[in-house]
Parts: C-alpha cells; sequence; structure tokens
C-alpha cells in the first residue's frame, strides 16, 4: 500500500508540468467558456424557456460535444501521456529497479489516469452548474435557478465515466505496450470513429464495442419527459448500470489484469 | 560474497547473450566488469536488478535469493543502467525530489547529491537541456541518493570529460575506501577499470573469459616496454647481454616485458650510458582486443 501512495505522489509530481495533466483541467473550461458565452449572448432564444428544459439545453450542448468525441479523445491522450513520461525518458528501467512492487507501480499509473478522467468530468460539472446559476444572476429571465439540476448532473457524468473505463484500459494497455506516439493515438482515434458510426448506424453490436459506451450511455438519458402528477415536467431517473456501462466495466476489468499480468512477465529490455 | 550467480544463462530469442555467468563480487570491491559492447554487460547487469526474467540459473546479492527477496535487495542497491534514466522536462533537482519521494529519503539529502556531482549550479536547469555529462553525474546523483550499499554503474563514464571521469573514479574509490560500499561497474575500457577496481571479470560473446583480483589481471596482462632508439638491434643485442628479455626487435623499436618502473629507468641509463640515443621509452598496456586474444589463446 505504502508503494502504491508513494507511486501515486511520484505520478503527479512527475506529471504536474505535462499537458496530460493539464489538458483535463483546460478543456472543461474553455469548452464551457465558450458554451456558457454563447447561450448567454444569445439569452433571448432561451427566456421562454422552462427552466429545467433550459438545464438540459445548457448541459446537452457540452455533454453531447464530451460524450461524442471529446472525452475517448482525452482519454486516449491522458493514456498516452502518463507512459510515455517512462517511454520517453527511457524510465521504466529505473521505476522497476527501485524497491517498489511492480503491482504498485502500475496500479497507480492506472489509478492516476482514472483520477485525471474523474477530475475532468467534476469540473465538467462544476462549471455547467456554475455557469448556470451566473447566468441567471446577471440575466434574471435565464431561469436556471429555479430547478435544480445538478443531482441529475451528476448522475450524468458519473454514468459517462463509467462508460469510459473500457476505453481507458485499452488505450492504457495500448501506450505501455507501445512506446510511439502514433501506434496508441492511431488505434484511439480510428476505434472512436468506428464508435460513433456504430451507434449513429445503429449497429446491434454496437454496445460490446467500449468506443461506442459513452455515446451509448449519452442516448440512453434522451428518454421522454413526463410530467408528474402536478402537472411538472420532471426527469426521468437515471439509470447507471445499463448494459453498455457493464459491458465497459468487464472490459476495463479484463484488460486492467491482463495489462498487470504483463508487467509482472515482461522484461524491461 | 555481495553478488553470487550460479550458471547464470539468458538468452534474446535463439542468441544467448550470457552463458552459464559464475560471478563472484566481494564485499568493499570495486568490480570492474570488463567487455567489449555487446558482450552481455548490460544484459548481466539487468539479470542482477531483475530487469530481465532469469531464464537459467540463480542470482543471490547479499546473501538472499534476488526472486525471493526482490524488495528487500532492490532497496540495498543503487544503479544506472545504459545512458542516465531522467524527466527531461523537470530540472535536475525535481528529478532527485521524485527519486527521493519514491525512496523515503529526506530533501536535504537532495541538495547534498547535487553538491557531490557538482550540479548545484545547473540543479534548476531543466534535465533536457543537460550535456551528456551532466546527465550522466546526475545519473550517479541518483543511484547514490538511497545511500546503497552496493552500488551497480553500467559504464557510468560514459560521454564525460577527462576530468569527469577522473572525479568518477575518485568518488567511487572513496564510497568503498571511506563508506564501506561495493560497487559492481561496467567498462570496456581496460585502462579505465584498472585505475580504479580490486577485481575484475572479463565477459566476452556471454561468457565470463577471467574473474579475479586486479593482482591476477596483471599478471596475466603483462604490460610491455616499446623503446624508439638511434640502432634498435645494437640496442637490442645490449640489452640481452645485460639479461633483459627482449620480446621483439624492428627498425624503430624494441620490444621488452616490463616488470616494474625502476627497471625502466635502468634500461633508459643503461642504453644512454652506451652511447644510444632514446627518443621514447613506453609502457604499453595491453588494450582489451589484445588481452581477449592473450586470454583465449592462453586458454
Amino acid at each position: 500500500m505504502k508503494g502504491f501512495i508513494l507511486s501515486l505522489r511520484s505520478e503527479y509530481y512527475k506529471s504536474r508540468k505535462t499537458g496530460g495533466f493539464w489538458s483535463p483541467i483546460i478543456l472543461p473550461i474553455i469548452l464551457c467558456a465558450l458554451i456558457g458565452y454563447n447561450f448567454y449572448v444569445e439569452a433571448a432564444r432561451w427566456k421562454e424557456m422552462p427552466s429545467m428544459l433550459l438545464w438540459m439545453r445548457f448541459s446537452g450542448i457540452i455533454l453531447g460535444i464530451m460524450g461524442t468525441l471529446l472525452l475517448p479523445i482525452l482519454i486516449v491522450f491522458i493514456s498516452y501521456s502518463i507512459n510515455s513520461v517512462e517511454h520517453k525518458a527511457d524510465t521504466w528501467k529505473s521505476i522497476f529497479s527501485l524497491p517498489i512492487p511492480k503491482a504498485s507501480i502500475y496500479l497507480a499509473k492506472i489509478v492516476y489516469a482514472i483520477l485525471l478522467i474523474l477530475l475532468c468530468l467534476l469540473l465538467f460539472c462544476i462549471f455547467t452548474i456554475g455557469l448556470g446559476n451566473l447566468m441567471s444572476h446577471f440575466k434574471p429571465e435565464l431561469r436556471f435557478t429555479d430547478y435544480s439540476f445538478s443531482s441529475y448532473l451528476i448522475s450524468v457524468y458519473f454514468k459517462l465515466f463509467l462508460s469510459s473505463m473500457g476505453i481507458l484500459s485499452i488505450q492504457f494497455l495500448l501506450s505501455l505496450l507501445f512506446r510511439d506516439f502514433l501506434k496508441p493515438m492511431g488505434i484511439g482515434f480510428a476505434a472512436t470513429i468506428t464508435g460513433v458510426i456504430a451507434v449513429t448506424q445503429q449497429w446491434s453490436w454496437n454496445y460490446l464495442f467500449p468506443y461506442s459506451h459513452p455515446l451509448l450511455a449519452m442516448q440512453s438519458l434522451a428518454g421522454p419527459h413526463k410530467p408528474n402528477i402536478l402537472g411538472i415536467m420532471i426527469l426521468p431517473e437515471v439509470q447507471i448500470f445499463t448494459r453498455e456501462v457493464w459491458v465497459s466495466l468487464i472490459i476495463a476489468a479484463v484488460v486492467f489484469t491482463a495489462g498487470f499480468v504483463i508487467v509482472q512477465k515482461r522484461s524491461v529490455k | 560474497m555481495v553478488i553470487s550467480t550460479q550458471n547464470l544463462t539468458f538468452n534474446f530469442d535463439k542468441q544467448t547473450v550470457v552463458k552459464s555467468l559464475n560471478l563472484q563480487v566481494p564485499e568493499g570491491a570495486i568490480y570492474g566488469f570488463l567487455g567489449p559492447n555487446g558482450a552481455g554487460k548490460t544484459t548481466t547487469i539487468k539479470l542482477l536488478l531483475n530487469l530481465l526474467a532469469i531464464q537459467e540459473g540463480s542470482i543471490s546479492v547479499f546473501g538472499k535469493d534476488l526472486l525471493s527477496n526482490r524488495i528487500e535487495i532492490l532497496a540495498q542497491i543503487g544503479s544506472l543502467i545504459e545512458q542516465p534514466a531522467i524527466y527531461a522536462h523537470m530540472t535536475g533537482r525535481e528529478n532527485l525530489i521524485n527519486r527521493a519521494m519514491l525512496l523515503q529519503v529526506r530533501r536535504s539529502k537532495v541538495d547534498e547529491m547535487l553538491e557531490l556531482v557538482h550540479l548545484t549550479g545547473a540543479a534548476n536547469k531543466k534535465a533536457g537541456q543537460y550535456s551528456l555529462g551532466m546527465k550522466q553525474r546526475l545519473g550517479i546523483a541518483l543511484a547514490l541518493l538511497s545511500d546503497p550499499k552496493l552500488l551497480m554503474l553500467d559504464e557510468p563514464t560514459n560521454g564525460l570529460d577527462p576530468n569527469g571521469i577522473i572525479e568518477i573514479r575518485e568518488l567511487l574509490v572513496k564510497l568503498v575506501q571511506e563508506h564501506g560500499k561495493t560497487v559492481f561497474v561496467s567498462s570496456h575500457l581496460l585502462a579505465e577499470v584498472q585505475k580504479m577496481a580490486t577485481h575484475v571479470g572479463i565477459i566476452n560473446k556471454g561468457e565470463l573469459l577471467f574473474q579475479g583480483s586486479i593482482k591476477e589481471l596483471d599478471t596475466i596482462s603483462k604490460p610491455t616496454i616499446q623503446i624508439e632508439v638511434t640502432d634498435s638491434v645494437d640496442a637490442a643485442n645490449l640489452l640481452k647481454t645485460n639479461k633483459y628479455m627482449v620480446n621483439d626487435v624492428d627498425d624503430h623499436f624494441i620490444y621488452l616485458q616490463y616488470t616494474n618502473k625502476e627497471d625502466m629507468g635502468d634500461i633508459n641509463a643503461l642504453l644512454v650510458k652506451n652511447g644510444h640515443t632514446v627518443f621514447s621509452l613506453v609502457k604499453h598496456q595491453k588494450d582489451l582486443e589484445e588481452f581477449f586474444l592473450s586470454i583465449t589463446q592462453n586458454a
């Protein structure tokens, strides 16, 4: 456990000046700021919209961009960045000759990658809620504050997070095995595009393909919004553990374990 | 023995890179592991650090089996393998802090190491901007950071200027003599190893050709004296009549067996006294290639 914590701290220390660490922070800032600004400027278009739909509209734009393309690409980049630090510096030989179990080093890298994805999605969630409330403050006709949307949005982002674990595991393994940039990035890009096509064309097996999972997770949220007994529109409950989320988690468990076995057995050349 | 291997063998695909190696590194030794490029030195070091899986044979370090005591053994080893493994986007100090963090070494040790390898002035410069020699020195500082009992250094003087080479040599001697460390250092330069090693192992094509103390090596390596004189044949006859063993003579040079430096002075005096002009009198140490030849021919 001590080796794991030391390795995790070291991962942060090594990456804190790299794009791998800053991209999951900068991406939500830029994307939310751009979309928020546009929403604010065009406030007149949304002033008649009910509060819940306003939230759905605003968060949907961000989620749509994230879920379809940006999240898989971000995962590809973060996985590459965490392992390329060692490939570039040729430091696998030195970290594996330290008195720290190989399993702790491997696990720390995976957990650090997961934490960065989690941080990114958490920031998206915080910025979406924050910007909605901020817009209401400056333009009261945007009635974001009339509806509490945070628990729903947190559930949605949590589902998106879980659905991305399959991609993360595969990209992490590819980046661990290949030291060059092109293989993991190229495979990641091609698979992401295939995933989008598989979902948009409604291929029957798409739930088995991890690169389709974030988009499928987003699609599963687009259910009808029904009024309650008082006639008020309510959001459907988020079904987090849907088929694609389970498949994503199973793939992650299998691939992360395979990576662990490879690290244990593989020689450092 | 600090390091002991028994019939250590390693194959890359179908090629045997290390063949039945039986290394014996005593405590408190500077063990020079000599061999030309591609002889199997780095592979052996990687096996000793468990970076490569043992295929045949066994390794014990500090009297314990490496495989079953990996973490305990690695905690007492500092290593530098091939070119230094350094994060280029971090400064020299940050590289050391990162390693200190992993090894749970106090931060003040970082500054001590920077001082030791003369990198204090460049501590806050990105390591990617370091010269090869500076990187090598940082690599040595990283290896020494945890104050290990055993240092394994793979060609540590690569890329260093003559001053740097002398400094590293003096540092290693000091670590052994004053701090009781054991140093296992690989090199392809016989002369370099002879200047600091107490014990030597010579490897070629994966096989250990020689292992023993530096005195035993000196006995085998038999340096020669090369003399350039006006009349080499006449001078050679003079030396023979004075019971010096002349190995060879040509138009310009005489070659004799080296015994000690006093003899060299006597030879010079004898030649000059008998009217010969001595242009040069040089002790010629066999280079590694010649030495390999002599070992294999003797074997």
